[in-house]
C-alpha cells in the first residue's frame, strides 16, 4: 500500500502561488468568501499569528473551510465565479494579522456548536497545523461534543470573540503558535 | 446519501512515522512557532472529512506551462523539464480533480518575492508558479524550468537543495498537504535541515523525484516523475 507524502514547510515564498493578488495573478480563493448575494448573516473573523516570544508571524498562510449559512458544506467549484464555495485563504501581513470576510456558518450537524475548521501554514512548520474556529455568541458551544473534549482552561482559544461594529459582527481570534495561552491544535 | 455524507467517510490517521515533528532545531524556524502541548485527538466528522472542490474555472489553459505562463518578451531561462506524477490515496485510489499547486525559485534560485535579497536574477518571464487538476486516474503534469538551489539565513553558508514546492487537496479537509519535491542525486539533501525535519530516511526518499527516461521529451525537455500519497480511506472499510 502506498505511503502517505510526507509534509513540508509551505516557506516564506509562497505569494506568487498561494495568494498572488499582489503580484497581478488571479488567486483560487481570497480572504473574501462572500459575493453580494450571499445569504446568512455577515462577519468578518480577524486576528493575528503569533509566535511562542509573543512576536507576529508575518509570513503565515491560513486556509479557512465552513459550511454556509445554512450548515452545507457547499461543492462549488473555487476560482472565478461569484458563488460562495466555503473556502478562503489569507496570508498575514508584517503585523501577522488576517481577516476573512464571510457568513456565519449554520450547524453541520445537531450535536455540533457552528464552527469553521482552519489549517496554518507557516515558514518554521514543517507540518500545518489544524484548528477550529468557534464563536462567543452560540449557546450550543457548552455541548458541542468538540469543544467539550478539550481541557476546559485551554476551551476559550477556539472560540472567536464578538463585538458588533457598525460595519457588523467582528470576531476576533488570534493563534498562538506556541507557550502558556497556546491555541489548541487537533490531530485531526 | 447526500454529496455531503458521501464525502465524509473515515480517514486514517496522520502518519507520524513519516510526517515531520513540529519542532526540529536543526531548522531554527521551528524553535518558536512548534507547538508545545501535544495535539489534540479529534473525531474527525463532516468538517474535516469534506473539502472544497474546483473545477476548469479554478485552472487557465496555461497555468500548468510555467515556461509559458509569464512570458512578457522572450522564453523563460534555465533547463526546461516536465514533472508529472499521479495524486493518490494510501488505498492506491486516484484523487481526481484535485488541485495541485506549485511553486520554485527560477534558474538562478530566485524567488519571485518581495522579500527574497538573494543576489541572484530574477527572470521577467518567469515567475515560479503553477497549477492545475489531476485527470481521472489522479494525473498531473507541469511543464517548467528546474529551480537552482539558493541560500538561506539558517546557519553558516546554509543552501538550500533545489526544489518544488507542491500544495494539494484531497477529498477531505484532513488530507490537506503542502511538501516539496527534490530532484535525484542532489549532494545538498544530506546537508537540509528542511529536508531532514523529515526524520526517516525512508520517508525522505519519497520526497525525492524519479528522473524518467519515458517522459523525457527529445529535443525539449528532461523528465522527471513525482507522486503524492494523500491521507484517504484506507483499504480495510471502516464503520462510519
Ligand atoms: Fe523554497
Amino acid at each position: 500500500m502506498p505511503q502517505q507524502t510526507p509534509s513540508q514547510t509551505v516557506g516564506p515564498f509562497f505569494a506568487i502561488a498561494l495568494t498572488p493578488e499582489d503580484y497581478g495573478f488571479q488567486p483560487i480563493a481570497g480572504c473574501e468568501l462572500t459575493a453580494g448575494d450571499t445569504p446568512g448573516e455577515r462577519m468578518r473573523i480577524e486576528g493575528r499569528v503569533l509566535d511562542g516570544r509573543g512576536e507576529p508571524v508575518a509570513d503565515a498562510l491560513l486556509d479557512l473551510w465552513q459550511a454556509d449559512c445554512a450548515g452545507r458544506y457547499p461543492r462549488v467549484p473555487g476560482g472565478g465565479g461569484r458563488a460562495f464555495t466555503g473556502f478562503g485563504r489569507c496570508a498575514t501581513d508584517a503585523a501577522g494579522k488576517f481577516r476573512f470576510l464571510t457568513v456565519k456558518p449554520g450547524r453541520v450537524e445537531a450535536s455540533q456548536a457552528p464552527h469553521a475548521v482552519l489549517a496554518v501554514f507557516a515558514r518554521g512548520l514543517p507540518g500545518h497545523l489544524f484548528t477550529r474556529i468557534y464563536f462567543s455568541d452560540e449557546p450550543g458551544n457548552a455541548t458541542d461534543p468538540v469543544l467539550s473534549g478539550v481541557d476546559a482552561a485551554r476551551r476559550e482559544t477556539l472560540i472567536a470573540q464578538r463585538r458588533d461594529t457598525p460595519d457588523g459582527a467582528v470576531y476576533r481570534f488570534d493563534i498562538r503558535l506556541q507557550g502558556g495561552a497556546e491555541t489548541v491544535f487537533f490531530d485531526a | 446519501m447526500s454529496a455531503g455524507r458521501e464525502a465524509a467517510k473515515k480517514i486514517g490517521p496522520r502518519d507520524w512515522s513519516g510526517h515531520p515533528p513540529y519542532l526540529y532545531l536543526p531548522y531554527r524556524s521551528t524553535e518558536f512557532r512548534a507547538p508545545s502541548k501535544p495535539l489534540v485527538p479529534l473525531a474527525r466528522a463532516i468538517s474535516e472529512l469534506t473539502a472544497p472542490v474546483f473545477g476548469e474555472s479554478s485552472v487557465g489553459a496555461l497555468d500548468n506551462d510555467l515556461t509559458r505562463n509569464a512570458v512578457k518578451n522572450g522564453a523563460a531561462l534555465g533547463e526546461r523539464i516536465t514533472v508529472s506524477g499521479r495524486i493518490l490515496e494510501e488505498s492506491g485510489r486516484p484523487v481526481r480533480g484535485a488541485l495541485v499547486e506549485i511553486w520554485q525559485a527560477n534558474a538562478a534560485g530566485r524567488y519571485v518575492h518581495v522579500n527574497d535579497r538573494h543576489d541572484a536574477p530574477l527572470d521577467p518571464n518567469f515567475h515560479g508558479a503553477g497549477r492545475c487538476l489531476t485527470g481521472a486516474n489522479g494525473e498531473y503534469r507541469f511543464t517548467t524550468i528546474r529551480p537552482g538551489a539558493y541560500p538561506w539565513k539558517n546557519h553558516a553558508n546554509a543552501w538550500r537543495p533545489a526544489h518544488i514546492h507542491f500544495s494539494l487537496f484531497g477529498n477531505a479537509f484532513a488530507a490537506r498537504l503542502v511538501t516539496q519535491m527534490y530532484f535525484p542525486g542532489d549532494p545538498l539533501h544530506d546537508l537540509d535541515p528542511v529536508l531532514h525535519c523529515v526524520r526517516s530516511a525512508a520517508a525522505r526518499q519519497r520526497l525525492v523525484a524519479r528522473f524518467s527516461m519515458e517522459k523525457t521529451q527529445p529535443e525539449r525537455a528532461l523528465g522527471f516523475e513525482f507522486d503524492i500519497v494523500l491521507r484517504g480511506p484506507q483499504a480495510t472499510p471502516l464503520e462510519s
